[in-house]
């Protein structure tokens, strides 16, 4: 138990959580946004993984990390538009529609990365580049909080900044109201004007956008290149942050964190011989209790007012 | 004049050559001799009886997740956790396999029966939870996934593994336990016979008693079907007893057919291919068995290609992809159908 702490009470610690739940955190967002225009995005892990290719790729030919970044956003934006095109135009079921989205993404960067580098594994031959680390003047010589919160990757700083972003989107403008009122009843807010397929299409879009901001930190700052399924698991355990974080922005940010907790702590604890296969598996199992509980008191919920209705 | 009635088959039908010809431009566009490699992709798989046997073997497993998606999704249930439970049943047939001693009749039978019944009891538990408290059964059913995953992959690292083997895989099963082949110069096993009298039996199942009108009325309409008197809640818990069961076995028999140590160090994928099958089959029990076979063909056709040819076998991922878009997309070929009700409209006026 001692050993646990001293592991756990290290300032390393605490920045590892940060690092490893930005991923998670810029997919949830995403799940969030698409979530609360009533369309489950379950393509999340495709788009990362997409995205994730993409930035290794155009940065290596580009000599630039900033168009690689740009490149990763705008193929995992496309790779939602086209989900998009398919579940609102084509009135293709949403789930199969992502389920279609993660094994295209799964075997499509494969094919890809053995065309462009000859190797199926990863992407070392290629010359990618990373996006830059911080160090925040001022913060980083404050004992404690400076080695925690300074010195990280950029795209650590933008996922705490699209956190805020996000909630100002949902709670304070126009397509923030729109996107509620679409997912809560679409058909009310079709009867006041609002057009819900068009809504339907931004959500699903800008879920795209903040998922495949996590696909590229994953390849150009987590770690330096592209390696095959590099997401693993991810953007499961985002939509899962998303559903106990209840389709709120603080909940989802904190069960992110959460999340992100437990995966660093998983990496730690490989040191004292716990097997993290095991401890893999929390977030999951924390995600169905949150559900059980949930579910349990929306029923009784409804039965209540049933109830009082008869009476 | 084409029949109203045949729509959904030409519309299949459609799909699938709208993705061979996404296939062949794919192949076109990579490949340095596209002619040979389009012969390897849509022949290569006939040439030989161990080839055939091939995509035969493929298509067992193919089968059994096909079906028990089907069932599912026939209750309008959007299960996907055939995939973990594919997984862990796999590693309750291969402890069993590996630890048990018993003849080469009950040994199998012993460890697929305990692999489906873990199946269906782990598969009841996200209908439950759907039918008792109307929990989402999509997201419970994926998280499951992953929880199965993490449970059997530290079976497999910590008590199944052979420190002598060279790499992650189990010890080696009892010969007892593997199923027997059934056509020599192939790797066929009995698993066949048993999926396809599967098949048989849930066709029967579905259409021919009581229980399988109750299942297909909840699935068309939940609120009508308990208003008519069904137990819905007992008719969801039990369409997701016998797809456990039929995705359990799935996984054993595979296991205990193909392998003779357990070596699936990620989740094998044959769950949410189960899906694919079952919408290629329009969710009907005996069109599952033509959706895997094509499904399988056009896999080992695949891997052949990338054996023979310059081009990667994962180009199969992006047809399947292309396949499932396409295949549950209501409005793809709609206008078609609406043309073809107006003449038929006017035909009997």
């Amino acid at each position: 138990m001692n050993s646990l702490l001293n592991v756990i009470l290290t300032t390393d610690f605490a920045f590892s959580v940060l690092r490893v739940t930005t991923p998670i955190l810029f997919a949830a967002l995403g799940a969030l946004i698409s979530n609360r225009a009533g369309i489950i995005n379950i393509g999340m892990e495709g788009i990362m993984l997409v995205s994730a290719l993409a930035g290794v790729v155009v940065s290596s030919y580009t000599a630039s990390a900033w168009i690689g970044l740009l490149g990763a956003v705008l193929s995992g934006t496309a790779i939602a538009g086209m989900l998009a095109f398919f579940t609102l135009k084509f009135k293709t079921h949403i789930i199969l529609g992502g389920v279609a989205i993660n094994m295209f993404a799964s075997g499509g960067t494969v094919f890809l990365l053995y065309l462009l580098s000859g190797d199926k594994g990863s992407s070392t031959s290629l010359p990618s580049k990373v996006l830059p680390s911080i160090d925040i003047p001022l913060l980083q010589q404050i004992p404690v909080l400076g080695p925690i919160l300074s010195g990280h990757h950029i795209l650590t700083y933008a996922s705490i900044l699209a956190v805020i972003a996000v909630y100002y989107l949902l709670k304070r403008t126009p397509l923030g109201l729109q996107i509620r009122s679409v997912g809560e009843n679409p058909h009310a807010a079709q009867s006041v004007g609002v057009s819900v397929v068009k809504i339907q299409y931004m959500a699903l879009l800008l879920s795209g956008f903040f998922a495949s901001l996590g696909g590229a930190y994953m390849s150009m700052g987590y770690l330096s290149l592209f390696t095959r399924d590099m997401i693993a698991g991810r953007g499961w355990i985002a939509i899962a942050a998303e559903s106990m974080g209840r389709s709120t922005t603080v909940g989802t940010a904190l069960t992110s964190l959460l999340f992100g907790g437990a995966e660093a702590l998983a990496n730690a604890l490989q040191v004292l011989k716990i097997p993290a296969e095991l401890i893999g598996t929390l977030p999951y199992v924390a995600t169905v209790i949150g559900l059980i509980v949930y579910a349990i008191a929306e029923t009784r919920k409804k039965r209540r007012k049933l109830a009082q209705k008869t009476n | 004049m084409i029949r109203l009635k045949y729509f959904e088959v030409y519309r299949t039908a459609a799909v699938i050559l709208i993705s061979l010809a996404i296939a062949f431009i794919i192949i076109s566009l990579v490949s340095s001799q596209p002619v040979e490699t389009i012969r390897i992709f849509l022949f290569e798989p006939l040439s030989t009886l161990s080839r055939m046997g091939n995509v035969v073997e493929m298509a067992i497993p193919l089968m059994f997740t096909g079906l028990s998606v089907s069932l599912l999704f026939k209750t309008n249930m959007f299960n996907l956790g055939a995939e973990g439970i594919f997984y862990i049943s796999g590693i309750v047939a291969a402890i069993l396999a590996i630890h048990l001693s018993m003849n080469g009749i009950m040994h199998p039978i012993v460890a697929i029966g305990a692999g489906s019944i873990v199946g269906a009891l782990l598969s009841a538990i996200p209908g439950y939870l759907k039918a008792k408290w109307n929990a989402n059964e999509l997201v419970t059913s994926l998280m499951f996934n992953s929880i199965f995953f993490g449970i059997g992959l530290y079976l497999l690292n910590y008590h199944l593994r052979d420190a002598k083997a060279f790499s992650n895989v189990s010890y080696k099963f009892a010969e007892t336990a593997q199923l027997d082949k059934i056509m020599p110069g192939t790797r066929l096993h009995t698993g066949l016979i048993i999926v396809l009298v599967l098949i048989v039996l849930a066709h029967y199942f579905m259409y021919r008693t009581k229980w399988g009108y109750e299942l297909r009325m909840t699935g068309a309409n939940r609120e009508f079907a308990g208003y008519s008197g069904m137990k819905t809640a007992k008719v969801i818990i039990l369409v997701h007893l016998i797809a456990g069961f039929i995705a359990g076995m799935g996984g054993s028999v595979e296991v205990l057919g193909m392998y003779n140590r357990f070596q699936w160090t990620a989740l094998p994928g044959y769950g949410l291919d189960g899906a694919l099958v079952a919408m290629l089959a329009k969710n009907n029990p005996l069109s599952v068995i033509g959706a895997a076979l094509f499904l399988a063909y056009i896999r080992i056709g695949a891997d052949l290609m990338a054996r023979l040819s310059d081009v990667p076998s994962e180009m199969i991922s992006i047809i399947q992809a292309v396949i499932i878009l396409l295949i549950s997309a209501e409005q793809f070929l709609k206008f078609w159908k609406n043309r073809m009700l107006l003449k038929e409209a006017k035909l009997h006026e």
